[in-house]
């Protein structure tokens, strides 16, 4: 749109035809307060606090509604208006309990802000206030009507920016309250965003009330453990008698790819961390009992047997099984421990998507991939299979606001009438399990068609389907872990058809994505690239084994039959997870990283209690292949990260530990000096930090000492070290790539996660189990009375 | 069913049907009725349009505005319909006068919206009356299937080729859904909330369509017009101020009733020669001229011109024709407290200043009246109603804030007689329970 | 949910007059409460069905407008005015009149459920005050004896 001129405060600005008066001010550092007005939400103009005087209006003009005009006069401060603002608030307070105090939004309150900011403070006020009991929504909602300002923030951003509409404005005048769907309770998906963008303390966490006070915690921003879309997730860490305690998660940084946006895990289901049935000390099995013991007595049991067992048997005797949440440096430094100190390609994980395959077919495209941030921008968007709401809440989200803000076409097709249908353009069912076939349409077979729908005119409607597709430009296409293999490298070949478009394969947990990149693959080194023949890791990493490995199932059977002499299980459940039989490890030596006792756990030899991801710093990589930086939060006494773990497991097994982690300035990564003919360049890793500036990490348990090394090894890594560390999300680009593999994985299982649940993490959640019960209980209840 | 009242002053127009029995359709056609439409139907628009600026009329509604000029802003072209809306909600305190209209004379009202139609270039018409005025409602029904049956509405009217429909709309009890744009909310099925203006109305109005909306005597005045001719209109009243009107005569007088009186008309007159002034042997303390969000004028101001300029002139506002007499024997704060009581209980709550200065002034008041009050009351409700004045959202926080300002103002003393414990002084001994003074 | 024959014929003409479903919502929701009493759970439910509405929308609505209530009355709604015009001429003197009469406060239902009472906002009868409204029949020009009578006359007829 065209620009215009206009003068606020004697300054000549200018902006696009159509921006709001206060987004114009906001832009060039004039703060026009106010509490109604939210970017991105409808207009309100209820709170009158954004009032400014514009020449020839008599009237005090609201800065949120009034659009910028040619050669319009402003003036966003003066008597007058200081006057009318400082007036909004007096009236506020007049019925406002004046409780901040005990407030949770006590010190991070904008109507105390306001306040001070013009100099309400006397009061004029003596009436007796109109009160009304605090009102428990759900396990995690509270709502205080007295503190309530009515901005409207939490019902639109409910209705509007979730699509749940599960609040409402009820009664009139003075009387007006916030209501909730079911009279007394929330039936919602209890992402928690009301109260996130409640400007004072009328809607409170569950989770967080009367815990503490808001200057009593250190802020820590990082990222969600939960799902794979990676949500930047503020926590708020308070010093306790075992460490750092997490006692609040929300978005007050907005910084992070999810925007506004946090769900009911990223925002509550920290508590995990706060279990009291937390492990804290190692487990060593003595006698059939586990028994408390030191670490040093542990690592020195696991060095001794692992070697053992190496020594004696081959590194094909030992399977390892990583982690889908550990960090991109642990799931790095795990595949290469396995290959460089196991001497094994036996490794595996948990897989919910089909990224080596993604790898294949995209290694010679730049630029193929989407990011996060590109669903809320690209003009259309094709869902193939999966329900984000349930299982992407962050892509759910963007796509759905893409839809409202900026009038994206949302193409579904889905064998479920999942919940983003309502944003779509065009929706098309499907029988389950068919979205192979989809994919195999789009790409041109017609025969597929008859797959997907039996009957004529529904056939016309996909041909037409595939016509508009085939017309868009800039299509983001996204597809559920059904599509594999040969049907990924189908749907590359549709949409190579389609200028810009840009590719999405969903994954299930935090850093699902990351365990691939990093090459918890039995076939794949980190990159996707085959441990057979020559990469750069074969250089870099000295010897490893050429042949692939075995797979989870294979490692089972070979377990079953006795062949497997020691398990090492890195973060992972897989007996409760996949349903793998518990007594299939029984003769193996079986060590395990975790934070509880589970029921993999329970089958160890030795249990070595973990951190979390918020107990530490490394990277994530979301299912987008977004890399992202984890700051460490909370912390509980007696635990250790993965990477440490695996660091002296190494050492303990004699083995050198600077081979593994290039730490320290005399750090050889690769050894390459010894190596007459590359003497030259001596040291890689010496010559890459310093081309970047960078300094060598001084420490063996320094996870950003791998990260360098990631990100010199692994293609599309490579990415600005300076903004990752500022805490951005930096893209990661599957170019370049290994060769991947195109064959249909059938291993991947999905994590059959909902809102709700969140495997093993959720099970200790006590935030989310409660919400889980309430929403159950309410189900139960609904047919008991049908 | 409401009683009639006649004056010789009187110059009926609009009430010119009253009690002739023309609710029913023929008798409706032997006075006159629906000549000015198909007369209309065969002017051009614009014609229409400017016959309405030219006669001078302005709304009834309260505002006032220009009505031909309110049509002239509908956009000739539009991709959504275009509608003409009646407003009959009629709630604001001391006016009475759409309901005669309704009761009397619907067809006039029809009339109105589909001249309205014409000039804009609408199809349709929704006519909306309060709920409480069940009665009308099916008034209002029973004409407008008269007028289907006898091809005056629905397809080819007049067997013109044109088509116009009109609806009927019931509310359910909300002053606030007087005001425009939260009338179309209500009719969309909403809350009466206000829109956002801009955009006006008259671009997007009902379900986003251009809407001319206009109160049910504004309307009603139209066929008039048409077949009177704008001159004719005009010169009844004063200039900028075309026609009559039908001022509310309610409270302390001695003949009340809806009177149809010349725009211009002068106040003291209407009190006292039409009124008959105040009953009881007692004197006139104030008169509100313009419904309860007027600012009051005193007995020593009522030597006044009832126009709508005149009046604003005078400090006050012509409003929606409620003219409510205050005799002496009344207590201003009480008056006061009543007319907050109002705005408290009518304001949507939308918006800060209204939601929360509405009940503050209320509450405030109340312990006021009951002996509770200190001098810094008095500036405190000053204050907050001077700093609620052009600040709201809608125009109705201008209308709790307003008549409290003038109250204040004028009858300052009035309300320091209250003071610190003194008993109201218009109250008999214990009527009111005694409130404590408060202080902090 | 059963409305009666000519709810339902009022419904199916009111809906198609307007391009959406839910603008019928007021009038819709007023006409059922003539007829249930006040809008049961089950009402909200069934009209929140027909017109594509969530419950809480229709409660949002409901709440809002004064006519409209969610909590059962008596048979005759006895609703005094008391505003500016009614009561400079005694508007407060009858609803304490009725009060006394009916035994009941502002809001009160009679034990038999014949009455209720409620002190109203101006009613548009200004120029015949003071006035009330029984359900939707005006009552003007009240003295307490003409309003006795007024409800003398209600105690009869739904005794009947
Ligand atoms: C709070 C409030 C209540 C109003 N109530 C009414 C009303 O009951 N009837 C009416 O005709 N206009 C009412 N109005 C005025 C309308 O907003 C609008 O100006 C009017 O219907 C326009 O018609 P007119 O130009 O014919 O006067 C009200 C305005 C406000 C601010
Ligand atoms: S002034 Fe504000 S609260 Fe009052 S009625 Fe208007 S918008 Fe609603
Ligand atoms: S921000 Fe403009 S009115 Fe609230």
């Amino acid at each position: 749109m065209a620009d215009v001129t206009f003068t606020v405060d004697g300054k000549k600005l200018t902006a696009a035809a159509g921006t709001l008066l206060i987004e114009a001010c906001k832009s060039v550092g004039i703060e026009v307060p106010s509490f109604c007005y939210y970017p991105n939400l409808s207009l309100q103009g209820a709170c009158r606090m954004c009032l400014v005087k514009v020449e020839k209006m008599p009237k005090l003009q609201t800065a949120c509604t009034t659009v910028v005009s040619e050669g319009m006069v402003v003036v966003s401060d003066n008597e007058e208006v200081r006057q009318a603002r400082k007036a909004m608030v007096e009236m506020l307070l007049g019925n406002h309990p004046l409780d901040c105090p005990v407030c949770d939004a006590g010190g991070e309150c904008e109507l105390q802000d306001m306040t001070f900011s013009y100099g309400a403070a006397e009061s004029k006020f003596m009436e007796a206030k109109n009160h009304k009991d605090e009102q428990q929504w759900s396990p995690v909602v509270f709502f205080d009507r007295p503190r309530c300002i009515l901005c409207y923030r939490c019902v639109r951003v409910c209705g509007e920016a979730m699509d749940v509409w599960a609040l409402g404005v009820q009664n009139r005048g003075v009387n007006s309250i916030i209501a909730p769907n079911k009279e007394d309770h929330l039936e919602c998906e209890e992402c928690g965003m009301c109260i996130d963008i409640c400007p004072v303390g009328a809607l409170t966490s569950g989770a967080y009330r009367y815990k503490t006070r808001p200057w009593e915690m250190k802020h820590v921003g990082t990222i969600c453990t939960h799902c794979g879309d990676g949500c930047k997730t503020t926590l708020g860490v308070r010093r306790s008698d075992t460490g750092l305690e997490i006692v609040r998660g929300d978005n007050r940084d907005k910084s992070g790819i999810n925007g506004d946006f946090l769900c009911i895990k990223g925002r509550y289901a920290f508590d995990f961390a706060n279990h009291e049935e937390r492990l804290t000390e190692p487990l060593i099995r003595k006698n059939g009992t586990l028994t408390p013991s030191t670490w040093e007595e542990a690592f020195a049991l696991i060095g001794k047997k692992f070697a053992d067992v190496r020594d004696r048997d081959g590194g094909q005797a030992i399977g390892v099984i990583g982690s889908t949440r550990t960090t991109n440096e642990e799931s790095y430094l795990l595949s290469k421990f396995a290959r460089a100190v196991l001497k094994t390609n036996n490794i595996d994980h948990h897989r919910t998507a089909d990224f080596p395959a993604l790898a294949a077919a995209l290694r010679a495209k730049p630029n193929a991939t989407a990011s996060m941030v590109d669903l809320f921008t690209a003009p259309a968007i094709l869902l193939i299979g999966n329900d984000p709401t349930e299982r992407h809440p962050l892509l759910a989200w963007q796509i759905r606001n893409n839809v409202r803000l900026h009038r994206a076409r949302l193409y579904v097709i889905n064998s479920q009438p999942i919940k983003l249908r309502r944003q779509s353009t065009g929706f098309f069912e499907i029988p389950s399990g068919a979205e192979g076939q989809v994919v195999e349409f789009l790409s041109g077979n017609d025969h597929a068609a008859g797959n997907l729908v039996p009957s004529g005119t529904g056939r016309d409607a996909l041909f037409a389907l595939r016509d508009k597709l085939r017309g868009e430009q800039n299509l983001v296409i996204i597809v559920d872990s059904e599509v594999r293999g040969a049907e990924i490298a189908s749907l590359i070949k549709f949409g190579s058809a389609i200028p810009g478009a840009k590719f999405v394969c969903l994954a299930d947990y935090a850093n699902s994505r990351g365990a691939a990149d990093m090459g918890l693959y039995p076939d794949l080194l980190p990159g996707y690239h085959s441990p057979t023949g020559h990469s750069q890791f074969h250089t870099d990493w000295g010897e490893v084994p050429q042949a692939a490995g075995l797979d989870l199932v294979a490692m089972i059977d070979r377990a079953k039959a006795g062949h497997l002499g020691a398990v090492y299980v890195v973060g992972s459940n897989p007996v409760g997870r996949l349903k793998i039989d518990p007594f299939a490890f029984s003769k193996a030596f079986v060590v395990v990283q975790d934070m509880f006792l589970t029921e993999t756990a329970i089958m160890a030899d030795v249990i070595l209690p973990a951190a979390n991801a918020y107990e530490k710093s490394g990277t994530f990589t979301n299912t987008c292949g977004d890399l992202q930086l984890l700051k460490k939060a909370g912390e509980v006494a007696g635990t250790k990260s993965d990477f440490e773990m695996i660091v002296r497991i190494a050492d303990a097994m004699g083995f050198n530990v600077r081979k593994l982690v290039p730490f320290g300035g005399g750090t050889r990564a690769d050894m390459g000096q010894s190596r007459g003919a590359q003497s030259g360049e001596a040291d890689r890793h010496a010559v890459w930090l310093e081309a970047r500036g960078l300094e060598p990490k001084l420490s063996p348990f320094d996870p950003m000492a791998i990260l360098d090394e990631i990100q010199r090894l692994v293609p599309g890594y490579d990415v600005s070290h300076i903004n990752l560390l500022a805490g951005n999300s930096q893209h990661t680009s599957l170019a370049g790539s290994g060769t991947g593999a195109a064959q249909r994985d059938q291993s991947i299982a999905p994590a059959n996660d909902s809102l709700f649940s969140s495997g093993t993490l959720g099970r200790y959640s006590s935030t989310l189990k409660s919400v889980m019960e309430s929403h159950q209980q309410k189900t139960t209840e609904a047919v008991a009375a049908d | 069913m409401a009683d009639l009242v006649f004056h010789p002053d009187e110059v009926k127009v609009v009430s010119r049907r009253f009690g002739q029995g023309a609710t029913d359709i023929d008798r409706y056609l032997e006075l006159d009725g629906y000549k000015a439409v198909e007369k209309a139907l065969a002017m051009e628009p614009d014609a229409i349009v400017n016959e309405v600026k030219n006669s001078a009329l302005r709304g009834r509604g309260g505002a006032g505005f220009s009505t031909g000029m309110k049509w002239s802003f509908v956009p000739k072209q539009s991709a959504k319909p275009k509608y003409v809306l009646c407003n009959g909600d009629e709630s604001e305190p001391g006016t009475c006068k759409d309901r005669l209209l309704f009761e009397h004379d619907p067809h006039a009202v029809i009339e109105g919206v589909v001249i309205g139609g014409l000039a804009v270039g609408a199809r349709s018409g929704y006519i909306y009356i309060r709920g409480e005025y069940r009665y009308l409602s099916v008034i209002m029904q029973k004409a407008l299937r008269d007028a289907y049956a006898k091809g005056f509405l629905g397809k080819n009217i007049f067997g013109s080729g044109r088509d116009f429909d009109i609806y009927w709309h019931g509310g359910a009890g909300a002053y606030e859904v007087g005001e425009e744009s939260a009338l179309m909310e209500s009719l969309e099925g909403k809350r009466g909330i206000p829109r956002i203006r801009p955009p006006f109305p008259a671009v997007v109005g009902l379900w986003g369509g251009p809407t001319v909306i206009n109160n049910a005597e504004t309307l009603a005045n139209v066929p008039h017009i048409i077949l009177g001719g704008a001159d004719w209109y005009a010169k009844l009243g004063t200039p900028k101020n075309g026609g009559t009107r039908l001022f509310c005569l309610s409270g302390n007088i001695a003949k009340p009733g809806v009177y149809e009186l010349p725009m211009g008309y002068n106040l003291k007159k209407m009190l006292y020669e039409v009124g008959g002034g105040i009953p009881n042997r007692r004197k006139l303390k104030a008169v509100v001229p313009g419904g309860s969000s007027c600012p009051c004028l005193t007995a020593d101001e009522i030597d006044v011109s009832m126009d709508f300029d005149s009046v604003m002139k005078a400090g006050s506002m012509l409003g929606s024709g409620g003219v409510v007499v205050i005799d002496d024997q009344q207590c201003i704060v009480k008056f006061a407290l009543r007319t907050m009581k109002f705005y408290r209980h009518e304001s949507c709550g939308w918006c800060i200043p209204c939601r929360e200065g509405t009940d503050w002034l209320e509450k405030t008041l109340i312990r006021f009246h009951a002996g509770g009050g200190l001098k810094k009351d008095i500036d405190n409700m000053q204050y907050l109603s001077e700093n609620m004045l052009g600040r709201t959202f809608c125009p109705l926080g201008d209308a709790a804030a307003m008549p409290t300002i003038a109250f204040i103002k004028k009858f300052r003393k009035e309300f320091e007689d209250h003071l610190e414990g003194r008993p109201c002084p218009y109250e008999p001994e214990g009527a009111v329970e005694r409130l404590p003074v408060l202080s902090h | 949910m059963k409305f009666s024959e000519e709810f339902e014929q009022r419904f199916a003409e009111m809906v198609p007059h307007y391009p959406t479903k839910r603008s019928a919502l007021v009038p819709t929701l007023l006409y059922a409460q003539d007829e249930i009493g006040f809008l049961s759970d089950e009402v909200i439910a069934e009209i929140a069905v027909r017109l594509d509405l969530t419950e809480l929308e229709v409660r949002n609505v409901i709440s809002y407008y004064s006519m409209l209530t969610t909590q059962p009355r008596g048979k005759f709604n006895v609703q005094v005015c008391t505003n500016i015009s009614c009561m400079v001429r005694g508007g407060e003197e009858i609803l304490e009149h009725c009060s006394q009469n009916l035994g009941i406060g502002h809001k009160g239902t009679t034990p038999d459920g014949l009455f209720s009472l409620e002190e109203v906002e101006c009613i548009g009868a200004c120029s015949w005050a003071p006035a009330a409204q029984v359900n939707y029949d005006f009552h003007e020009n009240l003295t307490p004896d003409k309003m006795d009578r007024v409800l003398e006359e209600y105690r009869k007829s739904g005794k009947q």
